[in-house]
């Protein structure tokens, strides 16, 4: 079976004004990622990679082209449109948690859910599933102060994958984590994208996460300058 | 209900400093309330006692007279006409003759002062008269304030001084029979209350009057020549005086409402720009930033909610008891003229409580909207970076 386009971007420019001129952050970016993929943007800072992430993630609009995500363009959305895009079908994992701190590592996972209006028992099922996912069982009741970096990056990808979406968007996941943490979360992640058959995009440009994507997509100056598919093993 | 929820758990988790908006808010809550009962105990005090103590539930004037011309008193009296003598028959209607005259308490001093005579029976007003009833001697009762200035006591006698009804003096001891308190110093000050049979004889009056006051809860009788003042007219100034001083106090909520939002919009202007992380994260999560305006709003709102309950654990006791015990005041306050007791009793009323809870939640809601609005207009990219300075 040929596998299904998830995301699709043409002729993608996405421009920021500096001073009186402008910074081209993607420079016609053409573009499609499959179902299931486990994808990384890589290329160094200022190379569009975040950029690029944001506009998949409909936080962001491109200035000029075409970015449809899940069949719907990313242009035309409306902000309710976008939040509900964002809602059900994608999740975020960034590179300093983002955690809410107030709240429990129970309560920032479950947050998500309440946004989708799911019945208490339900939820309670699905978080307590998410952080069994990611070996957080016993850290439902801490406080993301009371966590380590490795712990708070868990409870971030906990809260990403507890709405099963079909996108996880990961910004620089293992910036602040040591090479123990790093390779812990990205089978973590591995896993799920084979449990799950989510689609995972990295935007890195850490080692570490290289070696467990299978697709890398190199950028610089705001264009795809490769694009290889990683071999089985 | 989830936004609410929301802002709730997000102040409470604030730590102390939602504490100390809590309690800036929940002061100015409790004190406004507190202010409130004072004035409102304050008003209806001063116009019971006026209406028991001076006006009835209204007076016909004769037609000469006004209260506010002291150069109508000379022509100010006349025989009641015969459609008033029912009313009078019942007890509805009192007559009162006022007369002006002179006292002269001693020490060679002088006052100018009214003479007012009123049945020693009436019921109409609480003046004790019947202090006024023994017939062997002509007697008068003071008030406090009169009293005081006079230097009288009960059972003094004193140099009394009036023209009749065709200009001529006449003068006499009077007996003091009474000093009477009265919380209203229009009956007080500068007058000297007689029996109204003895003015009467004493100025040559015989059945006249100047104005009849009608008993609480009786009807108003019809038109018989007389000038019916209604109780509305009768306390005007005292309505005006009130309303001044409701001004006064509302001059004074807005600035320690002001004082207290001034620390929630602090609050909230910080919290925008501490917690981008925060904004962005929710808007990742599949908020609008409408929503998570709405959100910080709240927040800002939970402040005066929390308030409000703190407010009423610690401020009921505190109000209740001074409901009880009354707020005393200074002796001085008896020389304003204003109808006022030695100890005000706040009434705290719903509609008072009502009114400032909802003035309190609703400014707080404003303050907390006015920066919180800005979120609406952030880069959300930027914000979940951290990077809007």
């Amino acid at each position: 079976m040929a596998p299904q386009s998830i995301i699709s971007l043409t002729d993608l420019v996405k421009t920021f004004p500096v001073g009186n001129g402008e910074f081209t952050a993607l420079n016609r970016v053409n573009l499609t990622i499959d179902v299931g993929e486990f994808t990384g943007l890589v290329g160094p800072s200022g190379s569009g990679k975040t950029t690029l992430l944001n506009i998949i993630g409909s936080l962001d609009c491109p200035t000029q082209g075409e970015a449809h995500v899940l069949g719907k363009s990313v242009s035309t959305l409306t902000a309710r449109e976008a939040a509900e895009l964002r809602n059900n079908h994608i999740g975020f994992i960034f590179q300093s948690y983002n955690l809410l701190p107030v709240y429990t590592v129970f309560e920032n996972v479950e947050f998500a859910l309440l946004l989708q209006g799911i019945p208490t028992a339900k939820r309670r099922t699905m978080v307590m599933e998410a952080l069994e996912w990611v070996g957080l069982t016993d850290k439902e009741k801490s406080k993301p102060s009371q966590l380590s970096g490795g712990e708070s990056q868990r409870v971030a990808i906990a809260r990403a994958m507890v709405k099963k979406p079909a996108i996880v968007l990961a910004d620089e996941p293992s910036a602040n984590l040591d090479a123990a943490n790093s390779h812990h979360i990205l089978q973590t992640m591995v896993k799920l994208n084979e449990q799950l058959k989510t689609t995972f995009i990295f935007a890195t440009h850490d080692e570490k996460v290289m070696q467990y994507l299978r697709r890398i997509i190199h950028l610089q100056d705001g264009a795809i300058v490769r694009d290889e598919t990683i071999g089985e093993g | 209900m989830l936004l609410l929820k929301t802002a709730f758990k997000n102040i409470l988790g604030g730590g102390m400093r939602t504490w100390l908006n809590v309690a800036v808010l929940s002061f100015t809550f409790v004190i406004i309330v507190w202010f409130n009962g004072i004035t409102d105990g304050w008003v209806q005090e001063s116009r019971q006692e006026t209406i028991a103590w001076e006006t009835g539930d209204g007076q016909f004037w004769m037609p000469e007279y006004d209260r506010y011309d002291v150069f109508t008193l000379p022509d100010a009296h006349a025989p009641i006409p015969n459609g008033y003598r029912e009313g009078m028959a019942k007890g509805d209607l009192m007559p009162v003759l006022v007369v002006q005259g002179t006292v002269y308490p001693g020490g060679g001093r002088v006052m100018n002062i009214q003479l007012k005579g009123i049945p020693a029976g009436q019921t109409a007003v609480k003046l004790p008269t019947q202090g006024l009833a023994d017939r062997e001697e002509i007697s008068a009762l003071v008030g406090k304030r009169m009293a005081r200035s006079a230097g009288l006591q009960e059972g003094d006698y004193v140099m009394v001084r009036w023209r009749d009804r065709w200009g001529a003096f006449d003068a006499r001891q009077i007996r003091i029979a009474g000093v009477f308190d009265s919380k209203v110093p229009a009956v007080d000050t500068g007058q000297l209350w007689l029996d109204i049979e003895d003015l009467q004889q004493m100025t040559g009056m015989d059945g006249e009057a100047t104005y009849l006051i009608l008993s609480v809860g009786t009807e108003v009788p019809v038109d018989s020549g007389w000038v019916f003042k209604s109780l509305a007219y009768l306390t005007a100034d005292l309505d005006e005086m009130l309303a001044a001083n409701r001004i006064e106090m509302v001059i004074l909520f807005i600035i320690l409402l002001s004082v207290a939002l001034l620390a929630v919009f602090d609050t909230q202007t910080l919290s925008i720009f501490r917690r981008q992380k925060e904004i962005g994260t929710y808007v990742a999560l599949g908020m609008t930033q409408k929503r998570v305006a709405t959100l910080f709003t709240l927040e800002g709102t939970a402040y005066s909610l929390l308030a409000i309950v703190v407010g009423a654990i610690w401020g009921t006791p505190v109000l209740l008891w001074q409901a009880k015990v009354g707020m005393p005041m200074p002796d001085l306050i008896e020389e304003t003229g204003i109808a006022i007791g030695n100890v005000i009793y706040p009434i705290y009323t719903f509609t008072a409580i009502l009114w400032t809870i909802l003035v309190i939640v609703f400014s707080s809601a404003l303050i907390s909207y006015w920066p919180a609005r800005k979120i609406t207009k952030q880069n959300i990219v930027l914000s979940l970076k951290g990077k809007i300075l």
